[in-house]
């Protein structure tokens, strides 16, 4: 490849069209709860691994959404499984059960897509 | 002349028994406690203006004085019999009261702080609620915390008991974030010096002047909001407060110290409600505020026919709110009594 | 802080502690770091306060850490506790006495679940019949061995031989204590006090004459956290959040820490010796280490018994500081003797801040 010292830009917008949805609907079905989150960050705020290192759950909610599932996989490995988040979470969500489901699934879904 | 009993002696119960009086009928307010006026004689400034409580209080009090309507206090009703098209009232007085028409005007109860644990309402000394500041915004209230200082740093904590499983309440208090913005801009006033943060899920101002509030709020007088819900309080040696929260628009867990916290209390229908509720065998909604037959043309209209409802018992409102839905049930109460001739 | 507003909420979590007759079950990982612990309870239990307790060498683990890690999975847990429940059952006891925070947790999940899904009762109920031909009934009433140590701290007290109060200055002696997270966290209302602001610890501190310390981390994870620290990779995340309490509680100068967990006396004794090879802090006075303890540690000593003989030497972060102050009898000789009173040798290193 020619290099004329500059690059052609990638677009960085969320492609909702690219959108493949199937991860996230696995673990709505499973656990529906996951889907009354009002991105309020009580979880995060209390997070005991969130704390220490880059790791947010409440994104966990959003990457889904937004078709980021690239760097799910990683990023879920961070949580400790403590609980506090299912705690503290004015939605009632069931936490533990979206992280194991969100563990179980990845890994999956990865495969699929390939 | 007919006799219409409004049980609640609240704004709303005063506003519908003020209209009814002046459509020629006979009312009788049922209050349970020694005062009328319900939770505005509790309150200081009032948003969205900022006009004093104490001056609707006055203009309520003569309008009672004006109207030849009876108020029967510390009383409540006790059992409610249908007779003959008429309604026969047992109070907890052992009363008996006939009437033509039923109004239930008995608004809200405050969140009780308490049960959100881990913001340590009444036990750490740096805790208080909205309807706690109210009372020290009043002209004569005392701004200085249990270390005899004036607070530095603020902070008001959104949704305390609303919109929360924890709590049981699901709903939103519709009010709160306003009267945080309300206090925060009444702190301001009072204490220039003071930094004030305001913890927030969503901002909701949703009436008449009340974004403009907000804009206000950041623009003349710096209070800063921060969107996240807190997770925990804690009291640190010097009786100042850690709080934890998670900033989510910058994504990162976020802890900072104040001097005082401010838990934006919500509302809830309250033992009063409910208990006049289950007398007149009333319905409620899932949130427990009683339930109107419809959410637009019959929104003053209970389950059981000739039992209106006012105010606040039948959701979070504001006072103007509660006026206005007041005055629809005193003009719907009205229709009723027309079409029962 | 406003006293009344604690002992509103003590009120709204009061638990049924039985009386009697307790169906005893060990902990896996006390027996091995604070063996004396036990040995303790069961003695205040049968010497101090005339209590049957039952103990049957066939119960098991509870399997709670594999649970927790991922390893055994429910089915195979709850059949585990069922066995547990055939033990006492053939004993004829119904109370559990639980020393573990763990199984605390695992067999009031257990018994919820079952409540909850009575199906799932009925499931494993068929599983330990195949399995060990056994039958069992629910116990009656689940007690954590702290909550019987509260239950009972004022007869404690009438027998004490010393209070929690520094000899020296006649002041009390102020304590952190630390709940185990399973003690109350998933079932506020199964632990006395709840979960926010537990009552256990607390009592047996006060009645004892001693000072409790809330501190801003109080409720914070001890760092065990299984995940935490089961996993080399991730123990970084243990010591970081013991180190976290560790900071929250130093300005108020603790005495001691009292812990009714296995986990918690575990990490903040070790951890206290860990951060100081890794960065040189110590949190006590002198240069010294906060001393942990068990709450069975702390009524032996209030007791008059001779620390050795609980195990005390056992502890990483020495615990001498707190025994001069409290004015405990010991001979520091007879430190790492044995049971015969024969020297077993010192041990190649010695805890923190020992000399
Ligand atoms: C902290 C805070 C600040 C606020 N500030 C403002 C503000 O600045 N501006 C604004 O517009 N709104 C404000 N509000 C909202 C305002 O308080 C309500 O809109 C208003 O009080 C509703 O009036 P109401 O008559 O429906 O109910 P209430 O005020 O609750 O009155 C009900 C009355 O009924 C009586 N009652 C109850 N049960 C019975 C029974 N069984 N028998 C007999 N009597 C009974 C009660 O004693 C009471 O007197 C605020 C709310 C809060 C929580
Ligand atoms: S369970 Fe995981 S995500 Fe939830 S608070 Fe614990 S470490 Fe964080
Ligand atoms: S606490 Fe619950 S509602 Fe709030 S962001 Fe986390 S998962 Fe969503
Ligand atoms: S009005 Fe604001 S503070 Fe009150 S419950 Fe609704 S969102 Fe929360």
């Amino acid at each position: 490849m020619k290099n004329f010292g500059f690059t052609v830009i990638k677009q960085r917008t969320i492609d909702y069209d690219q959108f493949d949805g199937r991860l996230l609907n696995e673990i709505l079905e499973n656990e529906p709860s996951f889907k009354v989150c009002l991105s309020c960050g009580g979880c995060t705020a209390t997070c005991s691994a969130g704390d220490l290192v880059s790791f947010n759950i409440r994104r966990m909610n959003l990457m889904l959404r937004r078709g980021e599932t690239s760097e799910l996989e990683n990023e879920i490995q961070k949580c400790m499984l403590c609980g506090k988040c299912q705690l503290v979470c004015p939605r009632g969500i069931n936490l533990r059960n979206v992280i194991m489901l969100i563990k179980k699934n990845v890994v999956k879904y990865k495969s699929l897509s390939k | 002349m007919k006799h219409i009993v409004v049980i609640g002696g609240g704004i709303a119960g005063i506003e519908v028994a003020c209209e009814l009086t002046d459509a020629g009928h006979w009312v009788t307010i049922i209050e349970k406690e020694s005062n009328i006026g319900g939770k505005l004689n509790n309150w200081s400034y009032l948003f969205p203006d900022f006009t004093p409580a104490e001056k609707i209080r006055e203009s309520l009090q003569e309008k009672c004085e004006q109207k030849d309507f009876s108020i029967l206090r510390e009383t409540k009703i006790q059992s409610l019999e249908r007779k003959n098209g008429k309604f026969e009232i047992q109070t907890s007085v052992n009363q008996q009261l006939n009437a033509d028409a039923i109004v239930l005007a008995t608004g809200y109860e405050l969140f009780d702080a308490q049960r959100k644990e881990e913001y340590g309402y009444k036990i750490y000394d740096h805790v208080i609620t909205s309807a706690d500041l109210e009372k020290l915004l009043l002209p004569d209230g005392n701004l200085t915390t249990v270390t005899g200082e004036h607070p530095k740093r603020i902070a008001f904590v959104h949704c305390v008991g609303s919109r929360d499983e924890k709590s049981g309440n699901h709903y939103c208090s519709k009010v709160c974030c306003v009267t945080g913005v309300k206090q925060a801009i009444e702190l301001k006033k009072r204490l220039p010096d003071v930094e004030i943060f305001c913890f927030y899920m969503d901002l909701r101002m949703y009436g008449k002047h009340f974004e403009e509030l907000y804009r206000d709020a950041q623009e003349k007088y710096d209070i800063q909001f921060i969107r996240g819900r807190l997770s925990e309080a804690s009291e640190k040696i010097d009786k100042s407060l850690l709080i934890k929260a998670e900033d989510t628009l910058s994504g990162r867990p976020l802890k900072m110290n104040v001097d005082l916290l401010v838990l934006l209390i919500g509302m809830e229908v309250g033992k009063g409600t409910a208990e006049a509720a289950s007398a007149c065998l009333l319905q409620c909604e899932d949130s427990g505020f009683l339930k109107t037959v419809d959410s637009f043309l019959k929104s003053n209209q209970s389950n059981s026919d000739g039992i209106f409802l006012a105010g606040s018992c039948t959701a979070p409102m504001s006072i103007n709110d509660t006026i206005l839905h007041a005055r629809s049930a005193a003009s719907e109460v009205n229709k009723w009594l027309k079409l029962m001739n | 802080m406003k006293l009344e507003g604690k002992r509103n909420i003590w009120k709204d979590y009061q638990k049924e502690i039985a009386n009697d007759n307790y169906f005893y079950v060990r902990s896996c990982i006390r027996q091995n770091f604070f063996p004396g612990s036990e040995q303790t309870f069961l003695k205040i239990l049968r010497t101090e306060l005339n209590k049957d307790v039952y103990e049957n060498p066939n119960h098991t683990t509870c399997s709670g850490i594999g649970y927790h890690s991922d390893v055994v999975p429910f089915e195979t847990l709850q059949t585990i506790v069922a066995r547990q429940f055939a033990l006492m059952t053939e004993a004829g006891y119904k109370n559990l006495a639980v020393s573990c925070i763990t199984s605390f947790g695992i067999y009031n999940e257990v018994i919820e679940t079952w409540k909850e899904f009575p199906k799932e009762l009925e499931k494993i109920r068929a599983f330990l019949k195949k399995a060990t031909g056994r039958e069992f009934e629910v116990p009656e009433n689940v007690a954590h061995a702290s909550d019987i140590i509260y239950k009972f701290r004022e007869d404690i007290f009438a027998k004490s031989k010393l209070a929690l109060v520094n000899k020296n200055t006649g002041k009390p002696l102020r304590i952190v204590e630390h709940i185990g997270c399973h003690y109350s966290k998933m079932f506020p209302s199964k632990g006395v006090g709840g979960a926010e602001f537990p009552h256990v610890l607390v009592g047996m501190i006060e009645s004892w004459g001693g000072e409790v310390i809330d501190y801003p981390e109080r409720r914070h994870c001890c760092g065990f956290g299984f995940r935490q620290y089961l996993v080399m990779s991730n123990r970084g995340y243990s010591v970081s959040n013991s180190r976290k309490k560790f900071e929250s509680m130093e300005p108020y100068k603790p005495d001691a820490i009292l812990c009714n967990c296995p986990g918690c006396p575990m990490f903040l004794d070790r951890w206290q010796y860990v951060i100081e090879e890794m960065e040189g802090k110590t949190y006590g006075e002198n240069g010294h280490g906060i001393p942990v303890l068990t709450y069975e540690e702390l009524a032996g000593l209030v007791l008059g018994y001779n620390p050795w003989d609980m195990g005390i030497q056992m502890h990483q972060t020495n615990v001498e500081p707190l025994l001069d102050k409290m004015g405990v009898c010991y001979d520091p000789k007879l430190k790492y003797a044995g049971k015969n009173g024969k020297l077993i040798g010192n041990p190649a290193m010695t805890g923190y801040t020992c000399e």
